[in-house]
């Protein structure tokens, strides 16, 4: 499925590193590649490798020896079970949103309206806001004196204090709008490029044997995009596990995320152990994902082209 | 004759010959949902970009009126030059733009060579390394950055640029290999083997013949790793104390700023994105689309 790859744009660019033989032989040379390769792996080690080891001795360390004494710390912690219902609840949530609005997106790019490349453009730039910029940028629009009040004043209705500690369903509402105003362009992207991909033939066939939009939608372009969606899907939720400023930015401690809980525990309460083991959790979390993504990654190379 | 005999034949059709229009209005109608919808989802991420904008560009004065104006009528740089002038902000820029620099060039050196090997030689262990590499990008920032921290102290390192540096290109690297590759991928082979035959070294050949061809593949990918850098926030603060980047600084006093002071921040780290994605745009695409996998 990884095939046709390339974009119809001039651009040589070509389908990615696949599996060995599809392109003609690649040059032997196993010391110079290793040699080429090797500054990489030495410098992912030390910077993977080591951290990881002592993370882990980290979160498990304690004044006399190894002890979970920092897990249930970290699990007494009031903020906690509340920081992974927020953030479970979020992905849950955000997630179909941003696919169904990233796929309605790609699909009026691919229609080629009028100014169509300045709609990407537009439609892109969240994609280089950090989630900090990104909950401030909002912030300007829920803060009680800010540009949402403002029209409700304008309108004559009363002004909602969105983001107070005691209005939950509102506070969530706009760290939700936030991050599917943030990150919906990266599943956009990727899926302007996975239909680039497919050719049009296929959708034409459909469409002259009477298939309607939706079913050429349901029953031709989505199968051939699920490799893309499959990508997007497990980069997405990795990612959305470690949203936390955009949080911090609009709700304060209000709206506590887990990665925000380990900011929190690290610079706050100045304890780097507990921090850890909260860290742990998170790539415990992250690697089940990727783990997933891995797996259906290799499904997909082997599947017959 | 004939002439006359159609003008009559249509003459006689008085009611418009029976073309079904409709096709044609749908398309029409089409058209204009489709631009309808359009705008709409643009107003929706263009609409807190001008606001930020707006609410940065005003005096201090104009913001504490209420409801604000939503149009720019009394544009003033007082809460941008206030901001500017906060303590730890114009050291938090020059921080981040040289993180930004250093994470750049160090992920190129390390990461151009690795991703020609990937791209050009089937070495053995190519696969498991393509999957290390793969499995990496999925290690979240602040597992990382904890430990780190506290290897950084014991050595010295903690509170530098360099520090910070440091764990943003292991960030990068990853996807800087992978864009390389496909980069590498897409100059042909025989350009290179052609400029062999003419009596380049393979050094020679890779700097004079392919690098030139790879330049602006490489160049999207290393405006890609300052933005990860520009953007990233929670490692750089767990690994600072007085030498916070931009993003560090703002989080770190948000609790205890006022609202302009965040709002000129936040804007301030919006624009580089409006710039950003305006130069890479045309390589969004190749490069999520094809490398990401």
């Amino acid at each position: 499925m990884a095939a046709p790859d390339a974009p119809a744009a001039a651009r040589p660019q070509v389908p990615p590193a696949g599996p060995k033989g599809r392109r003609p032989p690649r040059r032997k040379g196993n010391s110079a590649a290793l040699l080429l390769i090797a500054p990489s792996i030495v410098f992912m080690t030390l910077l993977f490798g080591w951290p990881m080891v002592s993370g882990i001795l980290q979160a498990f360390g304690g004044p006399q020896g190894l002890t979970t004494a920092n897990f249930s710390r970290m699990v007494q912690d009031p903020y906690f079970w509340s920081s992974v219902g927020n953030t479970l609840l979020l992905i849950v949530v955000m997630i179909p949103i941003q696919f169904v609005l990233a796929l309605a997106m790609a699909l009026l790019i691919r229609a080629k309206p009028r100014g169509s490349s300045a709609y990407f453009y537009i439609w892109a730039i969240p994609l280089a806001v950090s989630d900090l910029a990104a909950g401030l940028v909002w912030l300007t629009v829920f803060t009680d004196r800010g540009y949402l009040n403002s029209l409700l004043a304008s309108l004559g209705l009363a002004p909602v204090s969105w983001l107070a500690y005691d209005n939950y369903p509102s506070m969530f509402g706009a760290v939700l709008i936030a991050e599917v105003w943030r990150a919906t362009s990266l599943v956009f992207v990727i899926v302007v490029a996975g239909l680039q991909s497919i050719p049009k033939d296929y959708e034409e066939a459909a469409g002259v044997f009477g298939a309607n939009f939706w079913s050429r939608l349901w029953h031709v372009t989505l199968p051939l995009l699920r490799p893309s969606l499959q990508t997007a899907l497990i980069l997405r939720t990795i990612l959305a596990f470690q949203t936390f400023a955009v949080a911090l930015a609009l709700t304060g401690q209000n709206f506590p995320l887990v990665v925000g809980e380990t900011y929190r525990w690290y610079t706050g309460l100045q304890d780097p152990n507990v921090a850890s083991a909260l860290a742990l959790v998170v790539m415990a979390v992250s690697m089940v994902t990727a783990v997933g993504y891995l797996k259906l990654l290799r499904d997909q190379s082997e599947a017959p082209q | 004759m004939s002439h006359a005999t159609t003008s009559k034949a249509s003459a006689g059709a008085r009611p418009e010959p029976a073309v079904d229009r409709r096709p044609l209005a749908r398309q029409r109608r089409n058209r204009v949902l489709l631009q309808v919808a359009c705008i709409l989802i643009t107003l929706f991420m263009a609409l807190p970009i001008y606001l930020i904008a707006l609410a940065a560009m005003s005096s201090r004065q104009s913001l504490q009126k209420f409801p604000l104006s939503f149009i720019p009528d009394n544009f003033s740089t007082e809460t941008m030059q206030t901001f500017l002038q906060s303590t730890g902000i114009l050291g938090g820029l020059i921080n981040s733009v040289q993180v930004g620099v250093f994470t750049l060039v160090l992920s190129l050196i390390i990461g151009v060579p690795a991703g020609y090997a990937v791209a050009r030689f089937a070495f053995r262990g190519r696969d498991p390394y393509q999957l290390f590499l793969l499995f990496t990008r999925a290690l979240p920032i602040v597992v990382l950055s904890v430990p780190l921290a506290q290897l950084f102290l014991q050595t010295g390192l903690y509170d530098s640029v360099l520090a910070v540096v440091l764990l943003h290109t292991a960030l990068a690297l990853p996807t800087t290999i992978l864009i390389t590759a496909s980069v590498f991928l897409g100059v042909p082979r025989d350009v290179e083997e052609a400029a062999r035959i003419f009596g380049c070294s393979p050094v020679q050949a890779f700097l004079k013949v392919v690098l030139p061809m790879a330049v602006p593949g490489i160049a999207a990918a290393s405006i890609f790793t300052f933005v990860m850098s520009w953007n990233e926030v929670l490692g750089a603060s767990i690994l600072t104390l007085n030498q916070r980047t931009l993003p560090a600084q703002v989080l770190s006093s948000l609790a205890e700023s006022p609202l302009a002071y965040r709002f000129a921040g936040g804007f301030l780290l919006v624009v580089p994105a409006l710039v950003f994605i305006f130069f890479m745009r045309r390589y969004l695409t190749n490069m999520w689309g094809s490398t990401i996998r």
